[in-house]
């Protein structure tokens, strides 16, 4: 069954078309990432979306439906930035905001899910980034909502808090609800998403699961070489191939051939590197290598 | 609808009193004003003239006193809202009447006073002093005011409260929502079914209970601490604190129906509150100002508020004398209350 189905979505602001006529849907109880570069439309989207934007045209269903009064009461929403109000403890953060919804989640259970009870009567504003984005993400679940939205969930965060996070959405997801996550980490879009839709400059490039998008277009590996002096033997290599400051990186669907062209140019492989392709080399791939303004 | 309403009231207030900084200013701003005021304005401090006196006995240069010398002295010394310095140095005094530090140097014994030439205050003083021989001005009869007079600080009184009123309205309102809209705590609850309709009420019903309270401790303290009096009812000062209170918010709600930028907004409220601290006799009566602008200043909601509440408190004003304030503030409410409403939006598109 179809949560949320997006059709021709455009919206325009002045001078820049930050959503470009997209389409997409989302099936119940699944996490549909939307990945891309900062400024390829993730945010406008999700917030149009959640009705913070207005469209420009397009149409947003939602249980097959347009977005009435009670989509606000339904959905949990976690903004990319925000602030809280001051003077308030973690606990009185949350009381708060679930009580501005007619159905409300059990609160205990929220403070377990969320891993918030060591730091319930701490101030909301003396809280590490890490576990204020826990506190965001309980206040998108005051509600119990069947669909969440979370904007860049783990951005700025350690390693180690990303991936406590990560373990919060996955208990999430466990309950049978549907995510719609931005984000422009892959791992993490590979790790939570079961679809995603890749975004540049406001249009959808690619969609689909995170291993038939490989398929489709990265097949193979990743041949590295850490010599990029040798790249003046590489002008008649039939694969496509990158090159950073320290390594030169083959994609290839075949590393028997690609190994023997490189031997056959006789490069060093002492030092050569092989790994298999992952949706940051699709990412790459589809959106460039060029670092954006 | 109203448990939304109640928790958003209920989270502005805790912000509100748990800014313990904040919250003293609001309260002691009110008291430093009326005791500043009361200090300065308290009849037997307030000098208008200073003059210098060289006493007799130590005076450099004494010469023959005369009775009628003594006696013009003693009457001048008799008048009110001036202060009179003992020198017993002549070198010393001229010294100071040269710089202007005193107006005017009388030596009542010797018969002798100085006065500088350029000096305006110096030649009223000179005037005065001349007045002194001469007790009654012809063809007039000195009346003395029947009743009780209202002391400055009690006719003040009303007017610091009404200023504290405005400034905690509309800073407390307008700068507060500007905030919230620039660091996204408006953008957040936006997307709660929480409506502009029941924000803004929160903000306004919020706000006056705040007022409110300031206002009784206010109050009751400068009873306390003043001996004031509310010569009216209480009910009927409420009822115009009231009205005065929601028409100074609902003109805060207008201010913050769009910006997101605090020092442009800190800009307008400036613009708003400068002329109203100055226009609406808040410290001194536009008695004798230009008509235009007596009749310009009720524009002002602070105007009514402090007129209607001078009238009960000062004078025993029921509800029904002070119709027409209260009318005005009320219909500036509704106003103020539609345009602001209609104006409001949670964030930029």
């Amino acid at each position: 069954m179809l949560v949320l189905e997006i059709i021709d979505l455009v919206k325009h602001f002045p001078g820049v078309n930050a959503v470009d006529n997209i389409s997409f849907s989302v099936e119940s109880g699944t996490c549909f990432g939307l990945l891309g570069p900062n400024g390829a439309g993730k945010t406008t989207t999700i917030e149009v979306i959640e009705g913070i934007l207005s469209p420009t045209s397009g149409t947003i269903l939602y249980n097959g439906k347009s977005r009435g009064k009670s989509f606000k009461e339904e959905v949990g929403i976690q903004l990319q930035k925000t602030e809280l109000p001051l003077f308030l403890s973690v606990k009185e953060t949350i009381e708060t905001f679930r009580n501005l919804y007619k159905r409300k989640a059990a609160m205990d259970d929220l403070i377990d899910a969320c891993h918030l009870r060591e730091l319930l009567e701490r101030d909301n504003r003396k809280i590490s980034g890490g576990q204020k984005q826990r506190l965001f993400l309980a206040m998108a679940l005051v509600n119990d909502p069947k669909l969440i939205f979370l904007d860049e969930p783990t951005t700025g965060l350690d390693p180690q808090a990303r991936r406590y996070l990560w373990d919060i959405v996955h208990e999430i997801k466990s309950r049978n609800k549907t995510i719609i996550l931005t984000t422009h980490y892959m791992e993490e879009a590979q790790i939570l998403c079961d679809r995603i839709a890749i975004m540049d400059y406001g249009k959808i490039i690619a969609q689909g699961t995170p291993n038939d998008l490989l398929e489709q277009h990265c097949k193979g590996a990743a041949v590295v070489l850490q010599d990029i002096n040798d790249e003046e033997k590489l002008a008649d290599l039939p694969w496509e191939y990158f090159t950073t400051r320290e390594s030169i990186e083959i994609q290839t669907d075949n590393i028997n051939e690609c190994i023997t062209f490189l031997m056959d140019k006789g490069i060093d492989l002492s030092n050569m590197n092989v790994r298999s392709l992952n949706l940051e080399d699709l990412f790459l791939k589809l959106t460039g290598k060029q670092l954006r303004a | 609808m109203w448990r939304r309403i109640w928790t958003l009231i209920k989270a502005r207030n805790r912000e509100y009193f748990r800014d313990k900084s904040a919250l003293g200013w609001n309260f002691a701003f009110p008291f430093l004003i009326i005791l500043g005021f009361g200090l300065i304005f308290t009849e037997e401090r307030q000098t208008l003239y200073k003059v210098g006196v060289l006493v007799p006995g130590m005076a450099a240069l004494q010469t023959d006193s005369s009775n009628t010398a003594d006696g013009i002295y003693t009457n001048f010394k008799d008048k009110k809202f001036i202060e009179f310095i003992e020198f017993s140095s002549r070198d010393n005094a001229l010294d100071k009447l040269k710089h202007h530090r005193i107006d005017f140097l009388v030596a009542p014994k010797s018969g002798e006073y100085w006065v500088s030439k350029t000096s305006p205050k110096g030649y009223i003083v000179e005037r005065l002093f001349h007045s002194s021989s001469e007790m009654k001005a012809q063809g007039y009869h000195k009346q003395e005011i029947t009743g009780r007079e209202i002391p400055y600080v009690e006719w003040l009184f009303p007017g610091i409260l009404g200023l504290n009123i405005m400034f905690s309205a509309l800073f407390g309102v307008g700068y507060v929502i500007v905030r919230y809209r620039k660091n996204g705590v408006l953008k957040r609850i936006s997307v709660t079914p929480v409506s502009a309709f029941e924000f803004l009420t929160a903000q306004v019903v919020s706000r006056i209970f705040i007022l409110f309270f300031t206002a009784i401790v206010v109050f009751v303290g400068c009873v306390i601490l003043f001996g004031f009096e509310c010569r009216g009812s209480y009910f009927d000062l409420v009822i115009v604190l009231f009205m005065g209170s929601f028409s100074l918010i609902t003109l805060g709600l207008i201010v913050a129906s769009r910006s997101e930028s605090e020092e442009f907004t800190g800009g307008i409220l400036n613009l708003m509150t400068w002329p109203m601290m100055f226009l609406c006799e808040v410290w001194f009566s536009m008695e004798g100002a230009q008509p235009w602008l007596q009749k310009a200043t009720h524009i002002f909601p602070l105007t009514h508020l402090i007129d209607a509440s001078r009238r009960i408190m000062n004078d025993g004003a029921g509800l029904y004398d002070v119709r027409y304030q209260v009318t005005i503030l009320a219909a500036m409410s509704l106003l103020f209350l539609l345009a602001g409403s209609v104006l409001f939006k949670w964030h930029k598109d």
